[in-house]
């Protein structure tokens, strides 16, 4: 289900949230490198980037919003519409891909019953693909959250998944 | 841990395994104290180059220690770190560790930062010192959580030390070392989309020259170095130009010992620290050979982005030079084997998504024509292919060639399809059609 975010609404950072993202400007020589840090502390709060927090941030940041826009819909990982409680991302690189991940990828769509890109009608998982996590010794690979999990089959995927209400 | 590290050697010792020698050390355990670093001669390079060398003298060092860039590209480092203006009004100059990790089939830099944090911190203010920055930052992939954690704790532990920070040893030199994560594109490890990406920008590759040695992050000089590359300047440091050229033990005219790997369907995929020029046939003995009943067919040698060789090209040495005289480039130097199980056009169709997801989009043949040539692998693979689809995918390998598009991304992605069309062309005419009219 979409959360509906009117994007006239103006964004309320937490007080937490803002003190982090002007305490990150310290660490560059320009504000507008705070922009990626500042898209993933908003995401830690709502698991996407909601529109009206583009406004926000850039206003925090002193650049134009369309420049945070550009930013956001570029990166892999920073989500701009809603995801479920947890998000699955399946290596679909050449490693993963000689040991066998198609299968564990058509096993999540089907057990799933969503497409990567998509949410479970629950809304208990997002599923999407990622490149090489930088454990191809150890593939199949793949995170939910920010847990990696190596060494995936078929069969252990209903242990793995069990791990995320 | 994610790698199972160096299994099936003995032997390792500091002078013989500089990358990896501590971790065995603490029988295969990270090592997250500075104590235990310290004890295992942990900042002592760092002691000795601020007390004993002027930056001038390291950047010296690393010249005639033939270091060469671990990156992909095999850049000698001591020629990348002298085009820095070291003149009194240089002004602010940036180093900048490229931690994002993402050519597939690489394993190497997560095994360095998760297991030895200190080694690549003590790495980066040491090279830091060599080119007098006082602002360093490690571009780190924002998927390694665990190395993003200890690495931080590592800094933090640093700091207190007076490793880092102000007047670092007393020398009057101050840096500020900080860790960036990003949140994910292959393009951000291309070197000047990666200071875009640090500036807070889309990770656009730039125009070079200038290069960023020059005209860098924020406009400023900067070096941009592999985490690979860079922790073995404190071991350059400590023992020497000479001792890290004749590390390679005569396999190789190149310097130092390199981390390989094995991935793909064998018995005991890992990673090696193993003297530079090693031959990929002793890399794959190690990883126990290919599982029963499989058969090697092709192999990467370091990354999709790399040309696939044959099995008789197995006693070839692990070097630049070498594996680029074959045809292909060592590139991260971590192989992938394909066996005769593999559907070999499903494994270039796999390549081919790979880059043209990736694609930054910047110039038309790289964003256009990668996709293009998915769709015709997609279809070759499903016995759908056109007459003239081969002759399509070979004219797309000199479209995106070399010096046609703004950067390496799309040459990167023409090196495997040009050399599987090379060596195994017949599979790809069975994908075509039969035309009815003949
Ligand atoms: C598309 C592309 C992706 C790259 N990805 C990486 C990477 O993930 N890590 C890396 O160290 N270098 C990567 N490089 C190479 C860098 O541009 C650069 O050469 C390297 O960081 C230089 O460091 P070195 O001289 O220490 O090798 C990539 C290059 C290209 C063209
Ligand atoms: S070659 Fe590809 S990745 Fe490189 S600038 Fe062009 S579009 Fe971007
Ligand atoms: S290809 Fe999947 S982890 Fe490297």
């Amino acid at each position: 289900m979409m959360e509906k975010i009117i994007a006239t609404d103006r964004y309320q950072f937490t007080a937490e949230d803002k003190a982090e993202i002007e305490h990150c400007l310290h660490h560059y020589d320009d504000s507008r490198a705070a922009s990626i840090d500042a898209l993933k502390i908003v995401q830690r709060r709502h698991g996407w980037v909601p529109d009206n927090a583009i406004a926000a941030i850039a206003e925090i940041l002193g650049i134009p919003g369309s420049d945070i826009e550009g930013v956001a819909t570029f990166y892999n990982r920073i989500y701009r519409q809603p995801v479920g409680r947890n998000v699955i991302a399946v290596c679909d690189s050449i490693g993963c891909f000689l040991v066998g991940f198609e299968e564990i990828y058509s096993a999540l769509k089907k057990q799933l019953a969503i497409q990567p890109g998509q949410t479970t009608a629950d809304n208990r998982f997002t599923l999407l693909p990622i490149c090489c996590l930088g454990a191809c010794d150890r593939g199949p690979v793949l995170m939910i959250n920010d847990d990696t999990h190596f060494d995936v089959s078929v069969e252990k995927l209903d242990a793995v998944l069990e791990q995320y209400l | 841990m994610s790698s199972n590290v160096n299994l099936g050697l003995n032997n390792i010792s500091a002078e013989t395994h500089p990358l990896t020698w501590r971790y065995n050390k603490n029988n295969a355990q990270p090592i997250l104290d500075l104590k235990t670093y310290e004890s295992l001669e942990g900042y002592s390079a760092l002691r000795k180059a601020i007390k004993e060398m002027a930056p001038a003298d390291i950047q010296t060092l690393v010249k005639e220690s033939n270091l060469r860039g671990r990156g992909g590209a095999g850049f000698p480092t001591g020629i990348k770190w002298s085009l820095i203006p070291m003149h009194e009004n240089a002004g602010q100059k940036y180093l900048v560790c490229n931690a994002d990790e993402m050519e597939p089939g690489t394993f190497k830099d997560r095994m360095l930062m998760e297991n030895l944090p200190h080694q690549l911190v003590e790495a980066m203010i040491v090279s830091a010192y060599a080119i007098q920055a006082t602002r360093a930052y490690i571009f780190l992939r924002g998927e390694y959580v665990l190395a993003t954690e200890r690495l931080n704790q590592a800094i933090e532990q640093a700091k207190a030390a007076g490793y880092l920070g102000e007047n670092i040893l007393g020398s009057g030199w101050n840096l500020d070392l900080h860790v960036h994560t990003g949140a994910g594109r292959y393009i951000c490890g291309e070197e000047t989309a990666l200071i875009n990406s640090l500036e807070g920008r889309r990770a656009n590759p730039r125009s070079k020259p200038p290069f960023p040695q020059i005209a860098g992050l924020w406009g400023k000089p900067t070096i941009v170095n592999n985490v690979e590359t860079l922790v073995n300047i404190p071991a350059i440091i400590l023992r020497g130009a000479k001792w890290f050229r004749n590390l390679s033990q005569g396999k190789s005219t190149d310097a130092g010992t390199k981390l390989y790997g094995v991935s793909g369907r064998v018995k005991n995929p890992g990673l090696w620290e193993l003297p530079i020029g090693s031959s990929a046939r002793e890399i794959l003995n190690l990883a126990g050979g290919l599982k029963d009943g499989l058969e090697l067919k092709a192999w990467l040698p370091g990354g999709a982005s790399t040309d696939f060789l044959l099995p008789e090209h197995l006693d070839l040495a692990m070097d630049y030079d070498t594996i680029g005289k074959a045809g292909s480039r060592m590139g991260t130097g971590l192989i992938m084997v394909l066996d005769n199980q593999h559907n070999l056009i499903a494994a270039v169709r796999n390549l081919e998504q790979f880059f043209a997801r990736e694609s930054c989009g910047w110039c038309t043949p790289c964003r256009d024509g990668l996709p293009w040539t998915v769709k015709v692998l997609e279809a070759i693979e499903k016995n759908q292919g056109q007459a003239g689809d081969i002759e399509f995918l070979e004219q797309m390998t000199r479209a995106l060639g070399p010096g046609k598009t703004f950067c390496a991304h799309a040459p990167g992605a023409m090196e495997p399809l040009q050399s599987a069309i090379k060596y195994f062309r017949s599979e790809f005419e069975q994908g075509i059609k039969e035309s009815p009219s003949l």
